[in-house]
C-alpha cells in the first residue's frame, strides 16, 4: 500500500502539486439482522481503494479509484491535480494550512476479541435467542435485533513525509420490540435505539450489553406503554438518560462547533452555526457545571471518535469545548486553525472512505461526569419526568431550537420514580436548555455512547461518533409541545 | 447553459472525465462469477454489478473549497443453497477475490437456519426500455463545473450576497445476472446544482436535478436563491398556531417523501406501517392521487428491482383512497398477488418501497395560490424532519431557506422559520389546491415528480431565532 501511496504522491508534485496527502483505506463491514424469528440481512463486504487530495494553483482538487495499480492511482493522481487547476478558476485565496509535525506510526484501537473471528453461529443464536424473548411477552408484533462490525485499516502518507497505519475495529448491537395496537404504535431499543450501541473495540461489547438479560423487559415496556398516561404538555424539570443526552450533546453542541459550519462551508446543506467567532471565550453557553470536551485520544474510551491521528495526520487530541460553563473551542483542521488564533488543526479531519474527502467532524464530544449519585439526583427531585431513549430529533439549521421525543419516560414525584409515561418530548433554545442544567451525574452512570449515523457533506458522508455523558437534571423546560395540536 | 457554451477556453489541462467500461465488461465479471460458482456447485447465484463515476464541485464563501470525483465498481453475490441465502460485496474482480466472495457468501449462509419461504431466483424477464443516459452530461468537466459555480459566484457578490452550493454530475451502470438466466441492464446520468444565496443573516435556496444537465440553468436558480434572499431579510416574528400554507414543491416532497416507505407491502405486515389497518380506506383528501411510475418521462431510475423483476406503475392513491401497495417477491407470496417490482435486493428485512413516485398536479400556480391567501405562510423548503408518531405519521421539522408572510395575497414581509408538527395524513386532507406537477428534489427525501401544495391548518408548534 506504501507503494501506492508514495506513487501516486509523486505524481502529484510532478503535475505541480504543493501539497498532497493520500489514503489508502480497506474496509470491511459484516452486517447481521433478524425480524421476527428469521434472519433478515446476513452479509459482508469489502472496498478497498485510495483517495488523494492535492492543492496546486492554491486551491484543492480530490480524485479516488479503486484501480489499485501504478498507472491507476497516477491517473487518479494527475486528475485531482487537474482538478484543483478547476477549482482555481473561482479561488479568492490560496489555501493555506498550520504546520504539522511528520509521523511514522502504526496503531490499532482496542479490541480484544475479533468479531470476525467470532463463529456466525455464535451470533445468528444470540440474536435469535434475543428476538425469541422479546416475542414471548404478549402483545408484541414486531421484534428485530442487529449486529454490526466494521475493520478499516487506513494508511496515510503526505508529500510532508508522513506515513501513518492505523487499524480501528468497531461493534455494535441492538435489539428493538415493537407493539401495535388500534391507538398506535410503540417500540422500545435497548441498548439504544436506532442500531444500539457501537464502540471501537470487538466482540467484548457485545457480550457486556447482555442482550438476552434485557430482552423481556424491552417487550414488556415497548406493550406497557400502550397502556400509559400521555406525557403532559407543561415547563417542568427533566432528567434525560445518558444515551438521549449523548444525542443532545452531539446536535446542540457537536455540531454547532464545526468550525467548516460556522465559516459558512456548509451553509447548502448541513447549515450554519449560531455560533459565530465573536462569541469564542465570551459565550455563556452552559451552567457552571457544565464541562464538555472533544477528545479522540484512546485515554477517553474506546469512542466511535478514537483514533491516533486524524485524517490528514494530526495526532488525536483533547479541547476544551464548555470549562465550567463557558465556550471555549471549535472542531478546527489545518486550513481553519489560524481563523481561529490557533497555530495547530485540533485534529478532527475524518473520512468515510477512501472515496470521500475528509472534513471536519466530531470525534468524541463528552459532557464530563459531575458529583451526583443516580439515585441521589431521583430523591432530590420532588416534581420532573425522566425521559430515556431517543425516538426523534431535529434542531434548526443554526442549532439553536431543537425537539427530541423519547421512547419512554417515568414521572417524578417527591424523589421518586413513578408511572411510566407515553410520547414524551421536549424542546427548548441551545444555550437556555444547557443554562438550565443544575445536577449531573457521576462517573458511576458516565457511559460513551457511539452515535453510528452522522450525515454530513456533498457528497454525504456518514460517520461514527462518540458522546460520553451521564444522566442529567434540567430545570424549567418546555414538555410536550411534540403532541401539543392533539 | 447551452452546449456551445461548453467549449473549454482554460489554458491549464482539463481534468479528463472517465468513461464507463463497455456493457459487456459487467456481463463477464458476472458471467466469471456465475461460472466460478458453478464450479464450487453453488445451485443458485446471482451478481449485481454497479459501476459509478461521480464528481461534484462545492462552493461557498463565493469560492470553491472542495472538489471531488471518484470512480468504483462494487461486485455483490448471492448465493443460495437449501432455504440459506446471504450477500457478499466486493470492489475487487479478480478470480481470486471473486472466488473468495463466493466461498464468503456460502459460508455466512450456512450458518443460519432454513428459510423454508425464500424465493427462488427469478428467470429471463423482458424489460421496458427507458432512456437515460446522456452523453454530454457524463462527459461534464470540473473546468465546466467551475464555471457555472463561478457564474453564481459572481452573482451573489454584485449583489452583496454570499453563495454557497453543489454543481454535480455523474454517470452509472448496473449489471443483474442470475443462475436461472436473468439478465437485465441499465446505466443513467445524473447531474445537481443546489445553490444557497445568503443576505446578511437572511438565507435562500434553489435546487434542480436531471438526466440532463442541460435541462437546468445554474445561473437561473441562482438569481431564484438570490431574490428570494433578498426578501428574506428583517424576518416578523409569528405567534405559532395553524396556518394556511403553500409549499412548494421542495417542501412538499420532504415531507411526504417520508410517507412512502409505508406503502410497503411488508411494513403492512409487520404493522409498523400507517397503514397497517387502513388500506382501501379513504385516508387522504379526494384531490390527492400518488402512483409510482419508474416510466415518468420527468422520473429516473432503472426498470427492474433487486430482485430482477421488471417495475410497474402502481397507483397508490386514487382520489384520497389508498389503492395499493407494492410488494416483493415473498411479500406478493404471502399475500396472494403478483410482485409489483419494488423489491430490495435479498436478503433483507424491509421487503420494498416505492421511489419513483408521481403526485398528480393541479392547474393553480404558486401565485394563484398567493394571490388567494387571505394570511398564511409560503414555504421554500423544509429541514430536519423526522418522525414523532409513526402510527399518526406525524412528522416534525424546520422551515429554512425562505419563509414569507403572505396576507391578502401578497408576500409583506419574511417571517422567522417555524418548527412544525404536523401529521401527514391530516395535511393530506387539507390540501385546498395544487400546482402542476414537476421533478423536485430536495434533501430529506428521494426526487419525485410533485406539485406546490396549498393547505389549510398546518401546525407550526415553536418558532426558533432567526
Amino acid at each position: 500500500m506504501w507503494d501506492y501511496c508514495g506513487h501516486s504522491l509523486e505524481v502529484a508534485r510532478l503535475r505541480g502539486a504543493t501539497y498532497a496527502d493520500v489514503r489508502v483505506m480497506h474496509l470491511r463491514q459484516r452486517d447481521l439482522t433478524t425480524k421476527s424469528g428469521q434472519v433478515g440481512t446476513l452479509g459482508q463486504s469489502e472496498s478497498i481503494g485510495l483517495g488523494i487530495r492535492v492543492v496546486a494553483n492554491g486551491s484543492w482538487g480530490f480524485a479516488s479509484t479503486d484501480q489499485l495499480t501504478h498507472e491507476g492511482v497516477a491517473r487518479c493522481a494527475a486528475q485531482a491535480v487537474a482538478i484543483a487547476r478547476s477549482s482555481a478558476l473561482a479561488k479568492k485565496e490560496s489555501v493555506q494550512l498550520a504546520a504539522e509535525g511528520t509521523y511514522i506510526d502504526s496503531w490499532q484501537g482496542p479490541c480484544l476479541k475479533d468479531p470476525f473471528e467470532i463463529p456466525l453461529e455464535t451470533q445468528v443464536d444470540l440474536l435469535l435467542a434475543a428476538d425469541a424473548a422479546m416475542r414471548k411477552v404478549k402483545g408484541v408484533t414486531l421484534s428485530e435485533t442487529d449486529l454490526q462490525f466494521r475493520k478499516i485499516d487506513t494508511w496515510f502518507a503526505s508529500s510532508a513525509g508522513s506515513k501513518i497505519h492505523q487499524r480501528r475495529v468497531i461493534s455494535g448491537c441492538g435489539i428493538v420490540a415493537t407493539s401495535f395496537k388500534e391507538d398506535g404504535i410503540q417500540k422500545r431499543s435497548y441498548p439504544n435505539s436506532f442500531g444500539g450501541q457501537h464502540v471501537l473495540g470487538g466482540y467484548e461489547l457485545i457480550e457486556s450489553m447482555e442482550l438476552l438479560r434485557h430482552a423481556p423487559r424491552v417487550g414488556e415496556e415497548a406493550v406497557a406503554l400502550h397502556s400509559a398516561a400521555q406525557c403532559p404538555e407543561k415547563t417542568g424539570t427533566v432528567i434525560l438518560g445518558g444515551s438521549q443526552l449523548g444525542l443532545q450533546i452531539h446536535e446542540s453542541v457537536g455540531h454547532p462547533i464545526e468550525l467548516d459550519r460556522v465559516l459558512g462551508q456548509e451553509a447548502n446543506f448541513a447549515g450554519t452555526s449560531f455560533l459565530t467567532l465573536d462569541k469564542l471565550h465570551k459565550l455563556r453557553y452552559a451552567s457552571p457545571i457544565v464541562t464538555v470536551v472533544a477528545d479522540a485520544r484512546v485515554a477517553h474510551g474506546p469512542g466511535l471518535g478514537t483514533f491516533a491521528y486524524d485524517d490528514e495526520g494530526v495526532p488525536a487530541q483533547r479541547i476544551d469545548v464548555i470549562r465550567d460553563g463557558d465556550f471555549h473551542g471549535y472542531l478546527s483542521s489545518r486550513e481553519t486553525a489560524h481563523l481561529i488564533g490557533l497555530s495547530r488543526s485540533g485534529g478532527t479531519m475524518r473520512t468515510e472512505g477512501w472515496n470521500r474527502l475528509p472534513m471536519i467532524r466530531m470525534t468524541n464530544i463528552s459532557l464530563l461526569p459531575g458529583s451526583w449519585a443516580f439515585d441521589d439526583l431521583i430523591a432530590d427531585t420532588d416534581d420532573g419526568i425522566l425521559m430515556d431513549t431517543n425516538r426523534s430529533w431535529s434542531i434548526d439549521d443554526r442549532r439553536y431550537q431543537f425537539q427530541f421525543s423519547t421512547e419512554i419516560a417515568w414521572e417524578i414525584k417527591g424523589g421518586k420514580k413513578g408511572r411510566m409515561l407515553k410520547n414524551p418530548s421536549y424542546s427548548g433554545i441551545t444555550t437556555e436548555f444547557w443554562n438550565s442544567c443544575d445536577a449531573i451525574s457521576n462517573a458511576d452512570d458516565w457511559v460513551l455512547w457511539g452515535t453510528p449515523n452522522c450525515g454530513k457533506g456533498q457528497p454525504m458522508q456518514v460517520m461514527g461518533t462518540g458522546h460520553g455523558a451521564s444522566p442529567s437534571r434540567f430545570r424549567n423546560v418546555k414538555i410536550g409541545s411534540a403532541f401539543s395540536n392533539q | 447553459m447551452s452546449p456551445r457554451k461548453r467549449q473549454s477556453t482554460s489554458k491549464h489541462s482539463v481534468a479528463p472525465v472517465p468513461a464507463l467500461r463497455p456493457e459487456r465488461e459487467l456481463h463477464q465479471i458476472g458471467g466469471s462469477v456465475l461460472r466460478l460458482a458453478k464450479l464450487r456447485g453453488v445451485p443458485e447465484t446471482e451478481v449485481h454489478i454497479d459501476e459509478n463515476i461521480y464528481a461534484l464541485t462545492r462552493f461557498a464563501n463565493n469560492t470553491i473549497h472542495q472538489h471531488v470525483a471518484e470512480q468504483g465498481l462494487v461486485v455483490s453475490i448471492r448465493t443460495a443453497v437449501d432455504g440459506r441465502t446471504a450477500r457478499v460485496t466486493t470492489n475487487r474482480v479478480d478470480e481470486d477475490a471473486l472466488r473468495s466472495a463466493i466461498d464468503d457468501c456460502l459460508s455466512l449462509a450456512s450458518h443460519q437456519p432454513k428459510d423454508s419461504k425464500l424465493p427462488p431466483l427469478l428467470g429471463k424477464q423482458k424489460y421496458r426500455a427507458v432512456r437515460r443516459f446522456h452523453a454530454p452530461t457524463a462527459n461534464l468537466s470540473a473546468d465546466e463545473r467551475a464555471r457555472a459555480v463561478k457564474g453564481a459566484c459572481q452573482l451573489a457578490e454584485k449583489r452583496g450576497q454570499v453563495a454557497a452550493g453543489i454543481f454535480s454530475s455523474g454517470q452509472n451502470q448496473s449489471v443483474l445476472v442470475n443462475s436461472r438466466g436473468l439478465s437485465a441492464a441499465y446505466r443513467h446520468t445524473n447531474a445537481t446544482f443546489s445553490v444557497t444565496m445568503q443576505q446578511g443573516s437572511a438565507a435562500s435556496w434553489a435546487k434542480a436535478n436531471a438526466v440532463d444537465f442541460e435541462q437546468f440553468d445554474p445561473l437561473l436558480l441562482a438569481r431564484i436563491a438570490s431574490d428570494k434572499a433578498a426578501r428574506a431579510e428583517n424576518p416578523v416574528e409569528l405567534a405559532a398556531g395553524r396556518y394556511t400554507v403553500i409549499l412548494e414543491p421542495s417542501a412538499v416532497l420532504d415531507l411526504v417523501g417520508f410517507l412512502f416507505y409505508d406503502f410497503a407491502a411488508t411494513a403492512v405486515a409487520d404493522k409498523r406501517s400507517c397503514l397497517s389497518g387502513r388500506v382501501g380506506k379513504a385516508l387522504f383528501g379526494k384531490n390527492i392521487t400518488i402512483a409510482d411510475d419508474v416510466y415518468h418521462p420527468q422520473q429516473c431510475g432503472a426498470p427492474f428491482d433487486g430482485e430482477g423483476v421488471p417495475r410497474q406503475r402502481v397507483v397508490l392513491v386514487d382520489r384520497g383512497a389508498v389503492k395499493n401497495l407494492v410488494y416483493c417477491r415473498r411479500s406478493a407470496k404471502q399475500s396472494g398477488t403478483r410482485p409489483t417490482g419494488h423489491g430490495f435486493p435479498l436478503p433483507n428485512e424491509y421487503g420494498e418501497a416505492p421511489f419513483n413516485l408521481v403526485v398528480e398536479g393541479g392547474k393553480a400556480s404558486v401565485e394563484e395560490m398567493i394571490a388567494t391567501t387571505e394570511r398564511g405562510l409560503l414555504v421554500t423548503r423544509f429541514w430536519y424532519i423526522r418522525e414523532v408518531d409513526p402510527y399518526e405519521k406525524m412528522m416534525t421539522g424546520m422551515t429554512r431557506d425562505g419563509l414569507f408572510l403572505v396576507e391578502k395575497g401578497k408576500i409583506v414581509s419574511a417571517a422567522r422559520n417555524f418548527r412544525f408538527n404536523q401529521s401527514v395524513l391530516e395535511m393530506l386532507r387539507n390540501v385546498e389546491c395544487l400546482g402542476p406537477a414537476r421533478r423536485a428534489t430536495g434533501e430529506e427525501a428521494f426526487e419525485m415528480v410533485v406539485p406546490p401544495m396549498k393547505i389549510s391548518n398546518f401546525h407550526f408548534s415553536e418558532v426558533t431565532k432567526f
